[in-house]
């Protein structure tokens, strides 16, 4: 890859977009016109309980990529991602069980709730670094997934059950299976192209800055506190979005949705599928799912398998599945 | 005589017990070139750091431009036009070298929160990193990552970067550090051309480069001003040669 880089050093763009360079649009584009062409296979005469699985995999994928944001751009560990997919399923489990069951309510109390969260938890974890974000974003989660099973007035530690999905302007489109399926797939589309967009925008550059070197990012006038804490309330808000249609997945909605186990699957999905590279992520969910459900497929003991696995991936391929694959190193 | 530029008044910093600044006082004109020496450990990094804002003062007071600046953070203290380098080269070694001055370029031309459009390739701050770039010697390297940079061109890349934030006071702490010959020299030369655009606070144990450069020395041993003046003087004086400059002639 770097001797792309040296060898177009002529030219007028520099070189750190570029160095993923064609890999950066094929990838996505591929990914996406596999989710969108999915479906065509149930007509081809693939159990539909497959589609359903895509579904679930593209939800994670918005939540991973979502995190990829802040993780692979920002340098930001968090522990404590899965609170925003809690968070956006429980905008539409109670405003469901209060009658109010749209989704031009519920997306934006789901993306303002998710905004609120990450700015008051952001404004105080950004201050500390390395092991101690870690541990404070998971005692963040930790506090909103102790107060959701507490709260028995919406199910407690058992939950609650949908029993609809959400509608969109009074319509019922989102129960027709197909339908969900490809909103789902626009909403994982319009989240990695706002990632996309933000990353490569002066802000995004400044943020990649600071996870370089944050303090040369000060000596040349930076906060990085500041665009920090605007990646991670973008990022809860996109990681709030999942929850949302998570809820409407599953028509479910629990306390371990932010569990602890969650934000760490999170995490496993992004590094997994290669950091910092956005559709990496959502090779990375795709993959985790897949494998969680095959392993499941064989033995009810499929933890013991998955667990090495996961650590043989991380000592085998350094930069994940997308790294292993595209790897054109000296 | 004109107004300092800088003026940092009884400054203090303790590591535990240690005292590393102790009652610094110094001050820097506008277009002068301000050398500090002294020994390894006596506190120059530190007064650097205080001075730029990295580190919290534990007294005294850091004047800038008239300004009390001594509670500023290190980023507010850039948008008043100090810029600085370090001893320990800092760049951002992932981004090519255009980029790591581009971004110093964006940090002061407008906001930086814009979430559209494409960072790199904004004409208008890559000319002005590019320019910069030729004004150290680095034209040729724009497009390689910087971190592939041999070390001298690193230091002179860290110059850039630090004249892309159009700074009225450069501090450098060691430019010239683990450099050979040569390289050294490119670097002197391009401090010669700096000299009197800029007020220049420097850092440096290489001698030879210091009294040809300094219009003032200051010597520091143990966090304090054993003396400060004409660097002729300063070089005569009994007391620093056995506090420093003794071992060096030895
Ligand atoms: N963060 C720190 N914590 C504790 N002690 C420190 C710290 N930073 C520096 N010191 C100590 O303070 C003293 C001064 O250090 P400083 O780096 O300022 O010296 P210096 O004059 O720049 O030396 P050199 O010429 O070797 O660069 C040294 O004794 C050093 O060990
Ligand atoms: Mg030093």
């Amino acid at each position: 890859m770097s001797d792309l880089v040296s060898s177009a050093s002529t030219s007028d763009v520099p070189a750190t977009p570029r160095l993923r360079g064609t890999v950066a649009l094929l990838v996505p584009a591929a990914i996406f016109l596999a989710f969108a062409l999915a479906p065509l296979l149930v007509h081809a005469g693939l159990d539909p309980f497959y589609l359903s699985i895509v579904v679930r995999i593209m939800i994670f994928a918005i939540a991973a990529v979502s995190l990829d944001l802040i993780l692979g751009f920002g340098g930001l560990v968090s522990f404590g991602h899965a609170a925003f997919l809690g968070i956006g399923a429980y905008a539409v489990g109670i405003l469901a069980s209060h009658g109010a069951g749209d989704a031009f309510l519920q997306l934006p109390v789901a993306l303002f709730a998710s905004a609120v969260f990450a700015f008051l938890t952001g404004w105080i974890s950004l201050r500390t670094k390395g092991v101690h974000f870690i541990m404070i974003t998971l005692a963040f989660a930790q506090m909103a997934y102790f107060m959701m099973t507490s709260l028995s007035a919406y199910g407690g530690d058992d939950g609650m059950t949908l029993w609809t999905r959400s509608t969109v302007a009074g319509s019922k489109v989102l129960g027709d299976t197909t339908a969900f399926y490809y909103a789902c797939l626009g909403a994982l589309i319009l989240s990695y192209a706002i990632c996309r967009c933000l990353v490569v925008s002066r802000f995004g550059r400044v943020l990649r800055g600071a996870k370089e070197n944050a303090v040369r990012m000060e000596a040349i006038g930076f906060d990085p506190f500041r665009f920090r804490l605007v990646a991670y309330v973008v990022s809860g808000m996109i990681c709030g979005l999942a929850g949302f249609l998570l809820a409407n997945h599953t028509e479910y909605v629990s306390p371990a949705y932010m569990a602890w186990q969650r934000s760490g699957e999170l995490l496993i999905m992004v590094i997994l599928g290669g950091l910092g590279t956005l559709h990496g992520a959502i090779i990375g969910a795709t993959a985790f799912l897949f494998l969680e459900e095959w392993l499941a497929g064989f033995t009810e003991h499929w933890r013991i398998v998955f667990g090495p696995l996961l650590v043989l991936v991380a000592i085998f391929m350094e930069r994940g599945i997308l790294g292993a694959v595209t790897r054109r190193r000296r | 005589m004109s107004e300092a530029i800088l003026d940092v008044e009884n400054l203090n910093k303790s590591f535990g017990a240690l005292r590393v600044t102790d009652d610094v006082s110094l001050q820097v004109m506008p277009g002068e070139l301000h050398a500090i020496i002294g020994p390894n450990g006596a506190g120059k990094t530190t007064l650097l750091h205080q001075v730029s804002g990295l580190l919290a003062s534990d007294g005294g007071t850091v004047r800038f431009g008239g300004e009390d600046i001594t509670g500023l953070p290190m980023h507010a203290r850039v948008h008043r036009g100090i810029a600085r380098t370090f001893q320990i080269t800092s760049i951002l070694p992932g981004f090519t070298a255009l980029e790591n001055v581009a971004l110093a370029v964006q940090g002061r031309s407008g906001s930086s929160f814009r979430f559209f459009g494409i960072a790199s390739r904004e004409q208008a701050l890559n000319d002005e990193a590019a320019s910069l770039l030729d004004l150290v010697g680095l034209a040729a390297r724009a497009d390689l990552g910087a971190g592939t940079l041999s070390h001298g061109e690193k230091r002179a890349l860290e110059i850039a970067i630090a004249l892309a934030t159009k700074p009225r006071l450069l501090l450098l702490d060691e430019p010239l550090a683990g450099m050979g010959h040569e390289e050294s020299n490119k670097v002197i030369e391009i401090l010669r051309s700096l000299k009197g655009r800029y007020a220049i606070v420097l850092i440096e144990h290489d001698m030879d480069a210091v009294f040809a450069l300094a219009d003032r020395v200051t010597v520091l041993s143990y966090g304090r001003v054993i003396a400060s003046g004409d660097p002729a003087v300063v070089r005569s004086s009994p007391e620093v040669r056995a506090a420093y400059l003794g071992d060096e002639a030895a």
